[in-house]
């Protein structure tokens, strides 16, 4: 399951410190994680808070002690921890943080979306998105070192859908020891707090003269992001075969239909295209596996041979011009000398299901959008009961 | 042990340097000092939100030669169970050598402590980190203009417990942290005074020296949010003190002990006159309420008593 390939992750990648807060549908996560304490598998100091606020309070504290450094949690947790992500970002502390994307209350709802991470896409976080268990796995172990690259020295989340990956039975592949060890290396800790001979201060106030620039530079390991996770990416892929960029395409190369999603429904939308490719209809994929810093250039390029594009957001507008990934695609293409037309799509809301026929039906729209050129409805949802 | 001879205390290297912010007759900046002074060992620092923090914190100066965090306003417990554990970790790992001792200290005023940042404190709590945290109750929100908080005491005027022509100040009893956290069955609690200094070193020693976690409540008082003299500030802590009002105990393994009796207890309103967020209480219209105010001073003073053995 996908909780089960990150907690084997983090076996391999044996953190000094894990705080965490059990929460549905990452529970298992912490749980399996708390066997391998028991179990003496790993020498990680294992905080069980009584909140993820305090989960995240103690990932900061440890973080600046100067070692590596994980959480786990999703949804209301995340939501708790809010105040907390910024000082982790705004720290420059290279935390690591799972998440099983869960639907915000109310209505309560167990289930996955993307709604929690959505929420802080703006914190100055690094945001990957997983796929699989498999992706769930090596994400986890690439976020480290892209945390900690000196150029970067940034929190990254590793998120995957809730259930239909986190509980999702499916083949894994798990690196030996041995390689994981390697490829994530030594942690080198950057002014360590418990280098008690060369006392730093972290978190100091700001007045107006200093706060905007701090913020500025804050901003640096953002921007230096692309090029390291796509880097490491390929060292990844040239030790275990399996390569990794900001973006994946999926028959993208001659398609002039293109749906644009993140995590879990990128499987469903393949097995789509799979189907209508069989019917002549020349449809593709853009996978964003980075959404923070946001690919805009790799977007565009992408995007920019199609004829008609549908972004599937599993978020709500929550009053803006559509949903979170339709607003940054939109905005990627905005200087495109003929960009394609855009929709957007709700989908999959508190796990909501979304057959493979309604991914379908989104692909035939699209191809009467290239036909007609009339574009309809800007933003709609997709297996929703009127 | 560390010397507590005045001549020792004066000579001691400053760990909170001078040309810090706060205000002039700070009890925050007094006990901080003292606290400093009462232990020799390495220490790391977090410190939530407030008047400490952004007095010594502020970019691009600093107030500590010592390692200190500020993170957010109530999170200073969990900040530094975080630190003490990668501390833990790193030693199991060989990478600090064992002998390395490093204390674990936070500071929080009482909206980060009793309000705010209890769950926080009450978690680290429970789960025994080797930590000390000390509590600087100015009795409100000082830092923000002086508002409210669960330390206020019962008729305090604050600016969100007004005296108005319906309502006479802070309508509710106040929290009685120091006993919450005796009740977490942890090894030292301890309730100080810096009018008492040597009480409040001796304490500070000797939550240092315990294993596991520790908690000291500290009166502390405020130059600005008492509307008082600030430089008799020490008069009034201590006017709290000899009226029961803050009695000065320690609660080790469990076993209640009191630091100091005064000779002579005084009524409340000794501890009240004088400083202006009480000064409606002294008014004849609210006897009454001055008269329950001592009641309940009297109760809880007397169940002090009955839990530490004494006579009453």
């Amino acid at each position: 399951m996908g909780d089960d390939a990150i907690a084997e992750a983090m076996r391999q990648i044996n953190p000094h410190v894990v705080a965490a807060y059990p929460i549905t549908p990452s529970t298992q996560v912490v749980e399996a994680f708390a066997r391998f304490v028991a179990d003496g598998l790993v020498d990680t100091e294992f905080v069980a808070t009584e909140s993820e606020h305090s989960a995240m309070s103690a990932c900061v504290g440890a973080a600046a002690g100067g070692g590596r450094v994980m959480t786990v949690t999703g949804s209301q947790g995340l939501a708790y921890m809010f105040e907390v992500l910024g000082v982790a970002s705004g720290l420059r502390l290279p935390l690591v943080m799972a998440i099983a994307n869960r639907a915000l209350n109310s209505p309560l709802n167990i289930h996955g979306d993307h709604s929690d991470t959505m929420a802080m896409r703006d914190m100055g976080w690094i945001h990957l998105y997983s796929e699989n268990c498999q992706e769930a796995y090596d994400n986890t172990i690439q976020a480290f070192r892209i945390a900690e690259n000196p150029n970067v020295r940034t929190p990254v989340l590793v998120a995957i859908d809730g259930f239909q990956t986190s509980h999702m039975v499916e083949t894994l592949i798990v690196e030996p020891d041995k390689l994981v060890k390697k490829f994530i290396g030594e942690h080198i800790p950057s002014y360590p707090m418990l280098d008690i001979d060369n006392p730093v201060l972290y978190g100091a106030a700001d007045r107006p003269d200093y706060y905007m620039e701090h913020k500025r530079s804050q901003l640096v390991g953002i921007i230096n992001a692309p090029e390291v996770i796509t880097q490491i990416g390929k060292e990844y892929g040239d030790l275990t075969g399996r390569y990794y960029g900001l973006v994946e395409e999926y028959r993208m190369e001659d398609t002039e239909y293109a749906i644009v999603v993140m995590s879990a429904t990128a499987g469903s939308v393949k097995g789509a295209i799979d189907q209508l490719r069989e019917e002549g209809i020349a449809a593709g994929l853009l996978k964003i596996r980075a959404f923070r810093p946001f690919p805009a250039d790799e977007v565009a390029k992408s995007l920019s041979r199609t004829k008609s594009v549908a972004v599937l957001d599993r978020c709500g507008t929550g009053g803006a011009q559509g949903g979170p990934l339709f607003l940054e695609v939109r905005t990627a293409l905005y200087e495109e000398k003929s960009p394609p037309q855009v929709i957007n799509y709700i989908y999959g809301l508190g796990g909501k299901d979304l057959p493979l026929k309604h991914i379908k039906d989104v692909y035939l729209r699209l191809r009467e959008i290239a036909r007609t050129g009339e574009r309809g409805k800007l933003v709609d949802f997709l297996n929703l009961r009127e | 042990m560390v010397s507590f001879k005045l001549k020792d205390i004066a000579t001691r290297e400053e760990r909170l340097a001078q040309g810090h912010k706060m205000c002039p007759g700070c009890g925050i900046a007094l006990t901080v000092r003292q606290i400093m002074a009462s232990f020799e060992e390495p220490v790391v620092i977090a410190n939530a939100t407030g008047c400490l923090e952004i007095c010594t914190g502020t970019f691009p100066q600093s107030s500590w030669k010592v390692p200190w965090i500020h993170s957010a306003f109530p999170n200073a417990a969990s900040t530094i169970a975080g630190l003490e554990s990668m501390y833990r970790a790193k030693v199991r790992r060989g990478e600090i050598p064992k002998e390395r001792k490093i204390k674990f200290l936070a500071f929080g005023g009482d909206g980060g402590t009793y309000d705010i940042g209890f769950q926080a404190l009450s978690g680290a709590a429970e789960r025994g980190h080797n930590i000390v945290y000390v509590c600087l109750d100015n009795e409100g929100y000082m830092n923000t203009g002086g508002q409210r908080s669960s330390a206020t005491p019962t008729g305090a005027r604050t600016t969100t417990s007004e005296v108005g022509k319906v309502l006479q100040g802070k309508q509710q009893l106040r929290k009685d942290l120091t006993r919450i956290m005796a009740a977490h069955h942890i090894p030292y609690t301890a309730q100080a005074a810096p009018s008492k200094w040597l009480d409040l070193m001796k304490k500070a020693y000797r939550a240092f020296e315990i294993e596991g976690p520790a908690f000291i409540n500290v009166l502390c008082n405020c130059p600005t949010g008492w509307h008082a003299d600030p430089a008799r500030g020490l008069e009034f802590v201590q006017r709290a003190v000899d009226s029961c009002f803050w009695p000065l105990y320690e609660v080790e393994s469990g076993v209640v002990r009191i630091t100091y009796k005064p000779r002579k207890k005084i009524p409340v309103v000794e501890w009240f006159k004088d400083q202006g967020r009480f000064k409606h209480l002294l008014r004849p219209e609210n006897e009454e309420l001055l008269e329950s105010i001592q009641v309940e001073v009297d109760r809880i003073w007397n169940q002090l008593l009955k839990d530490a053995g004494e006579e009453i």
